[in-house]
Order: C-alpha cells, then structure tokens, then sequence
C-alpha cells in the first residue's frame, strides 16, 4: 500500500440537502481510499448515504443534493469541482457505474448493440465496424450464449440476469480503471445474484479495475470484497479488511450487524438484533450518531462526535479504542427501565 | 368545548401542512385564488353590488345606448365600462352574467360527480357485465369531444319540445347536457379504486362479520380518492364554463334573456364589425380571468397533491 | 401482429354500431320525419302512405338495418331546414373544414412540438416559463375568444388580414381550395391559429412533461454515467423516448380538430361542416345531426386505429411478442 497512489481519494466528503425544513446533512466528513484494482465495498442499511457517496464521486448527484465540502480525487487528480464537460469524458472512461435495476438502466427502444457502439465511440477513436467488433467481444466476455445473434436484440428481450451482464458490458467498454456499482444485485433473483458477482469479480481482476461496491447484503461483501466501509447515519462507523471487519468488528454497530446475520453450521440461540433504528437525517443526535442504541456507550458518546481512529487492523469511529475510554457508562432507557 | 380544541388542532395542522405551505409559496397560486375569490364575490353578489339591473327593460333607456367605457371622450361614470345598444349597463351585465356562468358551471360540475362516482362505484363493485358495459358506454363517449356530447344533447331537446318551454328550461338543459359530458374521468377513478379495495380482505372479514362490505369499503375508498376526485374537479370547472360559454356563444346555450358571458360575447360580436368593442372586449377578459385563475388553482392543487412530487 | 389489427377493427366496428344505433334513435324518434317533409295542409291518409313507402313502419331492428345499410351508402335523407339531400350538404363543406384542420393540425404540431421540447429540458431557463405562461393562457381561453381578439387586432384594427369568409378558392371537380392564390391562403391564417392554439399548447405540456418524465429515468441517468454527449442524450435517447406516447395522443387530438372546428367555423363564418351542424342544432335539423354524428364516429374510430398501428410500429416492446420466444 505504501507508495502506491490511491487510485481514488475521498476526503471529508460531504452532501447536503436543502429542504423547507433546513439543510439536511446526508454524507458526513466521510474519507476513505481504494487502492488500484482493490475492491472496497461499502455497506450499511438504507438511507446511510452510501448511494449518496457513489452518486458524489461520479458527478451525478440529482439536485437539490449538493457537496457541500471536502474533495474528490482521481488518480490524484480533483475532480468533484470539475465543469460539465470535463466531467462527462470521465465518466466512462475512467469511472463507470453499475445501478441496480437492469430493466430500467437500459433504453427500451434502443438495441443493445447501438447503446455499446454508441458508448464505445463516444470515448475511443474506433469506426462503426470495429466497435461493433468490440462490442461482441464484451458481449461474450460477459457471458451472453449466442452473442452473434442477441447483439441487435432489444433489452425487453433479455432476462434480468442477462440484461445485467449487458450493463456490466457497457459499464466495461471504454476500458475505466474503477466502477461504482450501486445494489448490482439487488434486483435479481438469488440464483442469478452469485453469477453477477462472480462475473464482477473476474472481470475486474482481470482488467486491473478497482470497484466500489455499495449493498446492504453483507454476504456479497464477504465474497467480493478487499476491505469494507460500514456506514451509519452518513457517516463511517468502521473500515478495514473484510476478514477483519467480519470476524472481529470493532465497532458496536458492526459488531451488532455481524451477529445479525445467520450462518450455516453455527448454532446460535438468537440472532443480534439492534434495538432501535438508524436516525433520520433530522433528527441525527449529538455526539456518536450511534449512541442512543449503543449497548457500550459512555458519557462521552453523549457529547464528544468519534473519528475513524485506529482499532486492530482496521479502523472505527468509537472512543472504545480511544486511551481515554467512553467515561461512565450510559445505560440504555430500556436497560434502565427493566432493573 | 372538545369540538373546539379538536377543530384547533386539526387548523393548526393543516396550516402546518405541505398542501398549505406550498400555496404560500407559490404567489401566483395566492393571486389566483384573490382573484377567484374576487370573482366570486362580485358575481353573487351583484344584485347588492352592481349598479344597474341591466336585464329589467324597465329601466333601460335607448339614448343610454353605445356609451364607450368612462375613460374615453363620450363615456360617462354611471356606465363605467360602457353600454350595449340597448342600453345595458356593461358592467352590471358581466357581474350578472358571471354569476350565471358559475352557477352553470359548479353545477355541471356537481351533476358530473354524482353520475361518475355513482357509475364508478357501481362499476366497479358489481363488475361483470354491468361494469363491462358502463366502460363500453364510457369509451364511445370519451371518443367525441365533450363539446359536441353538450350540442347533441341540447339538440336532442330542441327537437324533442317547443321553442319557448326551451328557452325557459334552458338553464337546466345546459346543465345537464354539460354535466353528462363529464362524467367519465370520475367514474373511472372511482372504480379504479373500488376495483382495488374491493379484493382486500377486509372486506371479506366485513362480510363474514355481517357489516355492510359496501358501506366498509366506501369509507377506505373516500380517502385515497379525495385528491384525484378534487383534481378532477377543478379541471372540470374550467371546462365546464368554457364548454357553457361557447355554448352560449354559438347560440344554443343560455338565451338573451338570461345571458352568461359567453351570451354577452356573442352579442357583442355582432357589433364588433362596426367598432364597438367594449362591449365583447370587457366580457371576454372576465371569462379568461376566471378560467385561467380557476386553472392555476387546479395545477398548484395537482401539483401538491401528488405524491411522486413531495 | 395480425391478430392485433383483427382485434382492434372488430373493437371499432361495434363502437360504429353503438353510434349508429344512438344515430338511428336520433332519427327515429327525435321528432317526427314525417312533418319535416310534407307540408301542413297534407291530409292523414298521404302521410300514412309516406309512412309506409318509407318503411317507417316497420319493427325497429329492421328500420335500423336499413338505417345502417342507408349509412353506408352515405345516404341520410333530406335536411329538415333546406331539404336537400344531407350528403350533398356534407360534402359541399367538407374540404372547407378538412384544409382549416389540415393547418391548424401543422401549427400545433411545428410550433407545439419544438417548443414542448424547448422547455422540458431547461425548465428553469426564464424563456421557459414565459412560455409555459403562455401556454397556461392559450389553455384558458376558449377558442372563440381567441377568435375574436385576433379578429380585433388583426382585422379590424391593423386590417391585415379578412375577418370572415373562406376567400378566395379554385375548384377542382368535387374539391375546393384555398390553397392556390394568396388571398386564399391569407384567409386561412386567423382560423388556422384560432383552430389550433388549444392542440399547440396541450402537445406543448404534454410533450414537455414527458421529457421532464424522462429525463429522471434510470436509462438517462446510466447514459451520463456512461458519459454520453448532452446532444446524444438529449436529442437520441430522451427525444425518442418522448414522442412515442406523444405520437398516440396527438393523433387522437388532431381528430378531434375537425369536431372543434365547429366553434371557429362560426367565429370566422367559415362554410365548412362544423357550421353547418351547428345550424342543424339551432334547427333541429335530425337527419344532419345523425349524419354529422356518424361522420364524426367514424372519423374518430379510424384515426384510434391508424394511431394504435402506429404506436406498435414504433414500440419494440409490442412488437416483441413473437420475437420473445425465440429470444432466450
């Protein structure tokens, strides 16, 4: 890792909302990195901003959403604070992205083989043949039995696991050096999920592109994942290596997250459930934004907010791993109110 | 003294609400509904407000007749916006003849609704054949332009009974002939929705309970349907006074004797040629007034409404 | 693809049916067709024979055959009020109102259309809310005001253009045209605008809210993604997409220009059929009334059904039915 320039560089991201009731802050002084041809997933339940984040980093927040503050770099380079223009020759060049409805990521009135020519023209100088080319070779690559055939098919004439694969293709073309993919498996069925994860993986390994994997599905994570970013409340709560992270969270909420998740071959009496519920952008409390749930908290989570601060090999935003502890402890109302 | 808190609670409620904020957001929604309220009282109050009764020949006089509006050289203040060749006062004629138009048009609307959401519940609760019909009726109907449903009707009537007894029933005929050529968007909405409600369970339960499942289900339907039914009805009140007042124009609505403002254009136009203008100019700009403010306030309406927006 | 057009002609035959059976009441039994035709001193006994010479007589479902089978041949009997064969009265005035709806139909679509565009993809630009402004007006006002306020600006007080009256016209065999002189041609500018106004500002929103519609679709927001040009975008993927449920719904508005003709006919004193029916409605004048409805109904099913074709025609998706099964 030493040495080596980050392929993409988040520092102190932040995205906010302007609404009629104030400016909600949705992404939080969030900083991380993803090395190149690294796959760093980012999980967390709905509404923790990790779509936020993605849709940051590739320019197409939809307004009112706006950053607010911190920078984005690629390959060293800014460019959250890119023109239009700049920005579009980015995008697909060197960052694709995933979504996670296939159905509705396609042009229903468009074939598949004119939406890859057109997104492989739009960034290299290949003439009409050789694109075409190109593009039934990815179609292959991806995994579509008679490709010949199917290149002129429209995207209702595929199943929602091929119409994926056509995505990633088209995510592919123009040769990025990282992907931000957004729930890519969320829409599919469960037998198909594990084909396009499989997929993912190899074809990134192979061209040496990086991904970033936003889900809520921890298995996926565990799968395809180098490191993870747990995310709460716009915020990250824990990163570091998947292995890690899962076998020996450091934070309460992953820790609370970890045990939630059934496992073949273990015997658990019950699963960890977290009492409570992640907060809503308006009502986001003081301090660790985790603490009104937090089983360990102290007074000091009450007050002082936590930042990513070294926890074993990874890192986690809980004064647990500060010298100076949490202070007293802080029960929970529940706790308190059942002796 | 528990009606009235639970009264206050719901207004500060509703002023709290997204409905209510988006309408002091918007100040051309807030201009609209002054000028609609405008409207609305000058019209129905115009036998207080309006400074002639221009429809009494009693107390017409020729020599008032073709007066210009005030502002111009032969005009006079007791006519502000001029006279007919009658000598009807303009502007008692247009607050008169406003009324009317509202009237027609809220209870066309009124008329409307009752056979939509009567058809539509009946459509969509019975089903079968009945509903397969009413549809059927509903689609010939909406092939034709509501404009030309109004005329035939009025045509129908025409025919069917003597000149004068038309004349006296105008008003009802217009109505009705107006009323009928609406129904079909409120039927369909209604019975989109009982459609919908009707297989839930609990109307079943209702009906293993011994409840009227009907009378259940009317009160889970009212609820989702009062948005799109209000929506509906704005729009349909500015048609309805435009669809009135080309009727009246083209001389098969209201007669001279009580004229709507689409009566007063058409009589106004037949002096247009000879350059009395005021007299088809003044009645005009009311109708697109009323229209376009009763428009604006069925958009703001649409648009706070709907959920995909808030 | 057959079986579809088969579904739908049978779909519009029993509409023509339903009309053609409120037609035949109309006929029948609005009024007496008997009186509309003889004078008042003829004695009973001559009515009676009328009467059956005319079939009047007999049971009601064999009246309507005749009826229909009357319709098909384009006869409707004599008009109340002029006594003249009700097709030659139509068909006198038909390419009057068909050349009014014809241009009015081309300034809704080439203004209409650029504009909806124009505004659903910068809504925010102030040019965009004048005209959305204007549309919202054009929306309010009924056509014959509008008539007559371009009546008083541009005829009576700057004089450019007639205020009444087809102009001048050419004949060719059964058709007359405005379409060979420019004073001809002149004659048709007010009534076209009037005409069309409402058509133009309806395609305007309409197609403006589908554009906006689309462009927050997933497919749009992947094509950025992918860095597609804003040319691409907008003009390739978000166009397409627009029109093809604009195309439906403008067909079915074009057709009912033609009905709505009927109020600029008589702003303008245009001698076309709108005119004309509304005479009959004045009169009650039943058998142009039928005659007219009838017209109108098979207009209406026709232009539904060409629309319909043409929406499967440019939807892959319908067209898919076949080719889905050899596509897995």
């Amino acid at each position: 890792m030493a040495g080596n320039v980050p392929l993409l560089e988040v520092k102190n991201l932040r995205v906010e909302f302007p609404t009629r009731r104030g400016t909600l802050l949705a992404v939080d002084d969030v900083s991380f990195e993803i090395a190149p041809g690294e796959v760093l997933g980012v999980v967390g339940e709905s509404g923790a901003g990790k779509s936020l984040t993605g849709n940051a980093i590739i320019g197409l927040l939809e307004p009112p959403g706006r950053i607010a503050g911190g920078e984005v770099r690629l390959e060293g380079q800014r460019i959250d604070n890119l023109p239009y223009e700049a920005m579009r020759k980015v995008r697909g060049a060197r960052i694709g992205a995933i979504f996670q409805d296939p159905l509705t990521s396609l042009n229903p009135l468009y074939s598949v083989s004119r939406q890859l020519v057109e997104t492989i023209q739009t960034h290299l100088p290949l003439s009409a043949r050789e694109a075409r080319a190109r593009a039934l070779d990815l179609l292959k690559q991806v995994g579509i039995p008679g490709a010949e055939q199917r290149i002129d098919h429209y995207p209702h004439q595929f199943s929602g696991g091929m119409r994926q694969r056509v995505v990633i293709a088209l995510a592919l073309c123009a040769g990025p050096r990282l992907i931000v993919a957004d729930e890519p498996t969320t829409a599919l069925d469960v037998s198909i999920q594990a084909q396009i994860i499989a997929l993912l993986k190899k074809l990134c390994r192979e061209n040496g592109t990086a991904v970033m994997l936003v889900t809520h599905d921890m298995g996926v994570i565990a799968e395809t994942a180098d490191r993870v970013a747990v995310m709460y409340a716009g915020r990250i709560a824990e990163i570091g290596p998947v292995r890690d992270v899962i076998k020996n969270a450091r934070h309460p909420y992953t820790r609370g997250l970890m045990g939630s998740i059934p496992s073949l071959g273990v015997r658990t009496e019950r699963l960890t459930q977290i009492d409570g519920s992640m907060p809503r952008l308006t009502e986001i409390p003081a301090g660790c934004a985790f603490n009104p749930r937090c089983t360990a908290r102290g007074e000091r989570c009450l007050v002082e907010r936590p930042d990513l601060m070294a926890a074993g090999a990874s890192r986690a935003a809980c004064w647990l791993h500060d010298a100076r502890g949490v202070g007293m402890p802080v029960p929970l109302a529940r706790e308190a109110a059942h002796g | 003294m528990a009606g009235g808190t639970s009264f206050s609670r719901w207004l500060h409620r509703a002023s709290d609400s997204d409905v209510w904020w988006s309408f002091r957001s918007s100040s051309l929604t807030i201009a609209a509904a002054v000028v609609t309220a405008l409207i609305l009282i000058l019209s129905f109050l115009s036998p207080l407000l309006a400074p002639h009764t221009p429809f009494d020949p009693s107390t017409l006089s020729l020599s008032d007749g073709l007066k210009p509006p005030a502002w111009m050289p032969d005009g006079d203040w007791a006519f502000p916006l001029g006279t007919d060749d009658q000598g009807r006062d303009v502007l008692s004629a247009i607050m008169y003849g406003t009324r009317l138009s509202l009237v027609v048009g809220m209870a066309s609307v009124f008329v409307s609704m009752l056979i939509g959401i009567t058809l539509g519940l009946v459509s969509g609760y019975v089903g079968g054949v009945t509903d397969a019909v009413i549809m059927r009726i509903a689609d010939v109907q909406l092939t034709f332009p509501a404009i030309l449903v109004a005329l035939l009707i009025d045509g129908v009537v025409r025919g069917l009974i003597s000149v004068q007894r038309h004349d006296e029933i105008a008003l009802f005929v217009i109505i009705g002939a107006i009323g009928l050529s609406f129904w079909v968007q409120y039927a369909r909405t209604i019975r989109g929705s009982v459609m919908v409600e009707k297989n839930k369970e609990y109307v079943q339960a209702a009906r293993v309970i011994g409840l009227s499942p009907v009378l259940i289900m009317v009160r889970h339907v009212l609820p989702n349907v009062t948005g799109p039914i209000l929506v509906i009805a704005t729009i349909n009140l500015g048609l309805a006074v435009i669809s009135e007042a080309t009727l009246s124009f083209l001389g098969v609505g209201l007669p001279s004797t009580q004229p709507s403002l689409g009566t007063l254009i058409r009589l106004g136009n037949e002096l247009l040629q000879s350059g009395e203008w005021w007299i088809t100019l003044f009645p005009s700009i009311t109708l697109a007034a009323l229209v376009l403010a009763v428009n604006l306030l069925g958009d703001w309406l649409r648009d706070a409404l709907n959920p995909k927006l808030r | 693809m057959l079986a579809f057009i088969l579904r739908r002609l049978i779909q519009s035959i029993a509409v023509l049916l339903v009309v053609g059976m409120v037609s035949f009441s109309l006929f029948r039994y609005v009024g007496d067709p008997i009186s509309g035709m003889v004078g008042q001193d003829t004695p009973a006994s001559e009515r009676e024979a009328l009467r059956e010479k005319l079939g009047l007589n007999d049971s009601a479902p064999v009246q309507f055959l005749h009826f229909i089978g009357n319709a098909a041949r384009g006869q409707f009997g004599l008009s109340y009020r002029t006594s003249e064969p009700v097709n030659r009265l139509i068909l006198e005035r038909m390419p009057a109102t068909l050349e009014l709806s014809f241009c009015a139909a081309v300034f809704a679509l080439f203004v209409g259309i650029p504009m909806g565009v124009y505004t659903g993809l910068y809504p925010r630009h102030w040019s965009s809310r004048l005209f959305q402004a204007v549309s919202l007006i054009g929306i309010s006002l009924p056509t014959f005001v509008i008539g007559i306020l371009l009546i008083l600006v541009f005829a009576v007080m700057l004089r450019w253009l007639p205020s009444f009256g087809r102009g001048e016209t050419s004949t060719f065999g059964w058709w007359t045209t405005n379409f060979t002189s420019w004073k001809g041609l002149q004659a048709l500018i007010l009534p076209s605008i009037t005409l069309g106004l409402f058509q133009l500002t309806l395609i305007m929103r309409l197609v403006r809210s589908e554009m906006l519609e689309v462009m927050r679709t997933d497919y749009i927001k992947f094509a950025r993604a992918r860095g597609l040009s804003n040319r691409a975008i907008n003009f390739g993927h978000a166009l397409k997409n627009t029109l093809v449920p604009v195309i439906t719904v403008t067909g079915l508005q074009l057709g009912s220009l033609i009905a709505f003709a009927l109020v600029t006919e008589t702003v303008f004193a245009w001698p076309g059929v709108g005119q004309l029916f509304i005479q009959s409605v004045q009169f009650a004048d039943i058998p142009v009334m039928a005659a007219y409805l009838m017209l109108i109904g098979l207009l209406f099913v026709v232009i539904n059904l060409v629309v319909d074709i043409l929406y499967f025609v440019v939807d892959p998706r319908l067209r898919g039915q076949g080719a889905r099964a050899a596509g897995r």
